[in-house]
């Protein structure tokens, strides 16, 4: 416990010194931004055992509103921030609540039908760009009061959502309700004999990893001021999916390793290798997979736990 | 047992009517009727396949009935939803042990203490704030001679501790008829005892409906046995009773004497 402490405490303060090192801010912020999408997708994964196939269809779609609300409408950006993750939550209830009544690749296979309905949504609607996406999105003053427009403030920003996030996941896993998630993801059927609605249990984990996929989502496109069909895409769900398992499912810093593992590779390695990037992730992904199944942080407790 | 009950849902806390349950058109459960004397310790008998934990699956509403209907406490719960039954009284435990493998032996009985907190949803609390269970949580593992493993994980449980873990878990639940299923089934003698001696302790308050296959525990527990046979009731009544019935002995005992007098199962 007190060695954790002392690593969390030791990435904070490297996380904090980042920017200062020579790495660009956009890129840590976007890496902070799928780590955050990742452990959101944990939430529902690691800790509530179900395979979502469309989890894009949150992260996207929380970019399109945010990214639509600032351009066309002006809106601050805490609160277009804020407005992405209530609609992913929204969206996260209808999808939750259709896809929750089914176990397994029936579930999975539901939230990939959903997720391509809102990909459809998003190439055809009057409000999205089509194929463009919304372009050229200010980052706007914090609450009337600070600038977004310095990168090194923005990650700052960034970084304490994260935290906040992070810690947040953690509380939810170790709440009275994370008790009985638990308990669900454990045994079902004697959650149920124990009188609990099982459905209810899962369907508020669903919306809680869609909220924070959208806030994930949402911030990302204040970033980088742009929300685009790659958000929404089939392949994004793939992403993190993949970030996921890669780090570790259930375990609350896998995700984190995950992302970053796989951000890294994808910027450094689309300079290299260009569209062979995402070859080489999958073949990556299929080694350790098949080498390590617990994931790398997964792995690494299963170690000292020896 | 209850003074001069007045009317049959004073005396019965559970009745069945005609139940029955096909499975692709092999009849696992045929027009079962049973009751189900409030108070008594209620064996459920029969031969591998008999239709026995079908029976459960549908009082407990884990499977939908395709005819007939379930009465309790004189109402009808013939489409009531499972974890609904739960919190009305009627807890199960089941066939393959059934703890929360991952959870501590402290947690699986707080999870069933839990519901009472009305906390189960909130997510933004402390895991501490369920300490105030504690208290009642170890007192339960007492019972079951648990106390010294409360930080033991589930799953590294001795099969027999872990079923005498799911018994205190599913009293944590203060059922009103509580629905064992094959609760000694695998044990070793010892705990085979352990078990009985509880089961009977935790009927003084409560109705058990049991299947059992441990002739021995059944002859000492037992009020009224039901023979079930291949999905149907082929005698029901005091144990007396039903180990003189010649269809008894020869569908299911073969012979009356090895088993009723308890030969081990
Ligand atoms: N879900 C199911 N689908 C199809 N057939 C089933 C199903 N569940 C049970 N059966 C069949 O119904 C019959 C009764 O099974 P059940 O499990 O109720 O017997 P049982 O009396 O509990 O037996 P045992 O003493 O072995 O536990 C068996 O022939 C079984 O194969
Ligand atoms: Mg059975």
């Amino acid at each position: 416990m007190r060695a954790a402490a002392i690593g969390y405490l030791l990435l904070g303060l490297l996380a904090l010194a980042l920017p200062w090192v020579g790495l660009y801010p956009v890129f840590l912020m976007k890496l902070l931004c799928f780590a955050m999408f990742a452990c959101a997708y944990n939430l529902l994964l690691g800790f509530g055992r179900m395979l979502s196939f469309g989890h894009a269809a949150f992260f996207g779609f929380a970019a399109y509103v945010t990214s639509w609300l600032i351009t066309a409408h002006r809106v601050g950006p805490a609160a277009a921030v804020l407005s992405g993750m209530l609609v992913a939550a929204l969206l996260g209830t209808i999808f939750g609540g259709l896809a929750i009544r089914r176990r397994g690749i029936y579930f999975a296979m539901i939230t990939l039908a959903l997720g391509q309905l809102v990909y459809f949504v998003c190439l055809e609607a009057p409000f999205t760009g089509g194929e463009n996406g919304l372009q050229g999105v200010p980052r706007g003053t914090l609450l009337g009061l600070l600038p977004l427009r310095s990168d090194r403030v923005m990650y700052y920003l960034v970084l304490a959502i994260f935290v906040a996030v992070f810690l947040f996941i953690r509380r939810v896993v170790h709440s009275p309700y994370g008790h009985v998630l638990r308990a669900i993801r454990e045994n079902e059927a004697r959650a149920i004999s124990l009188g609990y609605d099982i459905n209810r249990y899962k369907l508020l984990a669903f919306i809680l990893s869609a909220a924070l996929a959208g806030l994930a989502g949402s911030l990302n496109s204040l970033v980088l001021g742009f929300a685009t069909l790659s958000d929404v895409q089939q392949s994004t769900s793939g992403e993190v999916i993949l970030m996921t398992l890669l780090g570790g499912t259930g375990t609350f810093f896998g995700p984190v390793v995950g992302a970053a593992l796989v951000v890294s590779l994808q910027e450094y390695l689309s300079d290299l290798v260009g569209g062979w990037v995402t070859a080489i992730i999958g073949v990556i992904f299929v080694a350790c997979v098949l080498s390590f199944r617990r994931g790398i942080i997964g792995e690494l407790a299963a170690l000292r736990r020896r | 047992m209850a003074a001069a009950p007045h009317s049959s849902v004073d005396q019965f806390i559970l009745e069945t009517r005609g139940l029955t349950k096909q499975f692709k058109g092999f009849v696992a459960v045929s027009n079962v009727d049973l009751r189900v004397r409030r108070g008594e310790i209620h064996a459920l008998i029969g031969p591998n396949g008999a239709g026995k934990t079908t029976f459960f699956n549908l009082l407990t509403r884990f499977l939908t009935p395709d005819g007939g209907q379930i009465l309790y406490c004189g109402e009808d719960i013939t489409l009531a939803r499972p974890a609904e039954l739960a919190r009305r009284g009627i807890v199960r435990s089941f066939q393959m042990s059934a703890v929360f493998p991952h959870l501590t032996v402290l947690e699986n009985v707080r999870i069933a203490l839990q519901r009472r907190l009305s906390s189960t949803f909130h997510f933004w609390k402390p895991a501490s704030s369920l300490a105030v269970l504690d208290a009642r949580a170890r007192e339960l593992l007492a019972q079951v001679d648990l106390a010294g493993f409360a930080h033991t994980r589930a799953v590294e449980l001795p099969y027999g501790r872990k079923r005498a873990l799911e018994l205190a878990t599913t009293l944590a639940m203060a059922p009103k008829l509580m629905l064992l299923d094959e609760p000694t089934q695998g044990m070793a003698h010892e705990d085979v005892d352990r078990v009985t001696a509880l089961i009977r302790q935790a009927a003084a308050e409560r109705t058990v409906l049991m299947v059992e296959h441990n002739m021995q525990v059944v002859a000492r527990i037992a009020d009224t046995i039901t023979v079930l046979q291949r999905g149907k009731v082929i005698a029901s009544g005091r144990y007396a009773e039903v180990a003189r019935d010649p269809q008894v002995m020869e569908a299911y005992m073969g012979s009356a004497e090895a088993a009723l007098a308890g030969a081990p199962a």
